[in-house]
């Protein structure tokens, strides 16, 4: 294929999700709207800008996340990241309690927060940069039982905690794609706003990084400091997404894997906006349609668990057989 | 002494039937599957039992306990065959390949389960039968797990068929076993002992995973010589969580499936590590 027909198609692929994440948003804002136009505007507004951010934050860090990893099937959430973020916020209002907590700065304390998760995710490059993780498969297990680790002594301390802490834990967690906490918006607006400069500067390199570490160094890139970089960019998305709506398994999977299949390219530059605009597509699409055509509340979380696990076991299963 | 026939005698003795017959099945299950990480909460056979009752759950709710119980050990067979089928398309069988499509197959199964008791109303009672919580049992309220118990004894006496079952399906056959009745026996035991006590008490996550890897470190993979081993150690860890579940937060209660989620998942861990450690 010829570079320039290659640069049309790319073009053309990423004006047709572009239309469609523009359909899907004014479907959004408009479909099924009963009453004052000021209220349902800036109610919706705030719900489809988290949603926005949402998919934006899954989409790069999971592309990103597998760059740095060499492999297509492993994802931040799947790694356990998400519940992570959960047991943080546990532990935080179980050692701190609830009262301090919600009077300290939010944005201190998001960053903390993003802070630990780097802190997990660097001991678990190290651990498997040293050769202990060989197999994929081991590695996808073993972030797959953290996940669970995670989860059941988060729901281990909340049960032990004092009924009105876990009511302000409960706020602050039970976020979902109906209940998105704009509490948050405009804090995680301006984060998300400063990790994209340092993405946008960083595009290269991540090119650079997916060749792998020898031919990165031969290349000049320092390998262990950029994929550090990279490890907190992904740490402060995936804060973002967990803190908007919860914890979602597999919808940075399905999302990555689809890019990959639409523009088979691994120039970072394309495969973002790709990934990030199918991301938007899926989760406004996916939620008018849910909500406006078949009158379905939170499903939409769910079915993306039932859809991603089966891509999830083809994928490896296909893997496996290769 | 009500406090003692009514509610404490049935308690304990419905800790060490589950227990034990979940223990068992675990280790069942890694014979047949040949590998070590399976277990009826990891390969989807417990999401499956729990669809089969959220379904009796909205169609006939007026049913026996025993119906319930029926239904959703067929649900559990349907699922783990589901799961040995899916395994077979895999040709180069990797050990750790095997519990990571398990685990996925099970997060599937349970997101097609959450769907409709959300659709339903149902996720409360959902939560209730995910995770295992020996408070509600009184007397009168848990003999269903006699059965599972009289299972167990079964597989006992079946051991040494599901050791040879577990060497491949040629080696069985040379033997003159019949190898489809043995692993049908085998998978019909797992999903029925499993039913039962989800039905009872709810699912007891990694039980069926710690004790036999426990016993097989300490005396080795002979089934007949270790099974009553494994009835015994999973009986007493079953007693052992629970008492702590009930002194951690005094009056209160911790839900045995919160303490073994943890533990499990560590012991879990640690298997994994472990193993690679020794390979490297």
């Amino acid at each position: 294929m010829q570079p320039e027909v290659r640069k049309r198609r790319v073009r053309a692929v990423i004006a047709l999700l572009a239309v469609l994440s523009v359909v899907a948003m004014i479907a959004f804002m408009t479909l099924g709207a009963r009453g004052s136009w000021s209220f349902i505007l800036s109610f919706r507004g705030a719900k489809l800008a988290a949603l926005i951010l949402v998919a934006y934050a899954i989409a790069v860090s999971t592309v990103l996340f597998q760059t740095i990893m060499e492999n297509r099937i492993v994802t931040p959430s799947i790694m356990g990241f998400d519940s992570l973020y959960v047991l943080i916020q546990t532990l935080l209002v179980f050692f701190i309690g609830a009262g301090p907590l919600s009077g300290a700065n939010p944005l201190l304390v998001f960053v903390g927060e993003a802070a630990t998760l780097l802190i997990f995710s660097s001991l678990l490059y190290r651990w498997i940069l040293s050769g202990a993780a060989r197999s994929p498969h081991l590695l996808m297990l073993v972030g797959i039982i953290f996940g669970i680790l995670f989860r059941s002594l988060s729901s281990f301390l909340q049960r032990v905690l004092d009924p009105s802490e876990f009511l302000i834990l409960q706020d602050r967690l039970f976020a979902s794609f109906n209940t998105v906490d704009t509490s948050l918006l405009s804090i995680t607006t301006v984060v998300v706003a400063m990790v994209t400069v340092v993405i946008w500067r960083m595009l290269p390199v991540f090119d650079v990084l997916a060749l792998g570490k020898n031919h990165a160094t031969a290349l000049g890139v320092d390998h262990h400091r950029m994929i550090m970089v990279t490890l907190g960019l992904v740490s402060v998305l995936i804060a973002v997404s967990t803190a908007l709506v919860g914890p979602v398994t597999f919808f940075g999977l399905l999302v990555a894997n689809l890019a990959y299949l639409i523009l088979p390219t691994s120039r970072h530059a394309v495969v973002l906006p790709v990934a990030t605009l199918i991301a938007v597509v899926t989760l406004v699409g996916g939620q008018v349609i849910l909500e406006r055509v078949f009158a379905f509340d939170t499903a939409l979380s769910i079915i993306i668990e039932f859809v991603g696990g089966m891509v999830f076991i083809l994928l490896v299963v296909r893997g496996a057989a290769r | 002494m009500q406090v003692l026939f009514i509610s404490r005698f049935p308690r304990t003795l419905a800790l060490v039937l589950a227990g034990m017959s979940m223990a068992v099945v675990g280790m069942i299950m890694q014979m047949l599957a040949r590998n070590r990480f399976v277990e009826p909460s990891t390969v989807g056979t417990v999401e499956s039992a729990s669809l089969g009752i959220l379904v009796m759950t909205i169609f006939a709710p007026q049913a026996p306990v025993v119906m319930k119980m029926l239904v959703a050990s067929v649900f559990a067979l349907a699922g783990t065959a589901l799961f040995l089928r899916i395994l077979r398309f895999v040709p180069m069988r990797s050990v750790l390949l095997v519990p990571l499509v398990g685990i996925m197959l099970a997060g599937v199964i349970g997101a097609v389960t959450t769907f409709f008791a959300y659709r339903m109303d149902l996720l409360q009672s959902l939560g209730a039968w995910m995770t295992g919580d020996f408070s509600i049992v009184l007397r009168g309220r848990y003999e269903l797990l006699w059965i599972a118990g009289g299972l167990a004894t079964a597989a006992y006496i079946a051991a040494d068929r599901f050791t040879v079952a577990g060497l491949g399906q040629e080696f069985t056959t040379n033997l003159g076993l019949n190898y489809r009745r043995v692993m049908l026996l085998g998978l019909s035991i797992i999903s029925m002992v499993t039913a039962s006590v989800v039905v009872t008490v709810g699912s007891v996550p990694f039980l069926g995973l710690i004790v036999p890897n426990v016993v097989a470190m300490m005396m080795g993979d002979n089934m007949r010589r270790s099974l009553p081993w494994v009835a015994l150690l999973g009986a007493g860890f079953v007693l052992i969580c629970d008492i702590f579940g009930r002194l951690i937060i005094r009056p209160y209660e911790m839900p045995i499936g919160a303490v073994m989620g943890v533990v499990g998942a560590v012991f879990f861990l640690y298997l994994l590590l472990r193993r690679n450690a020794r390979a490297a």
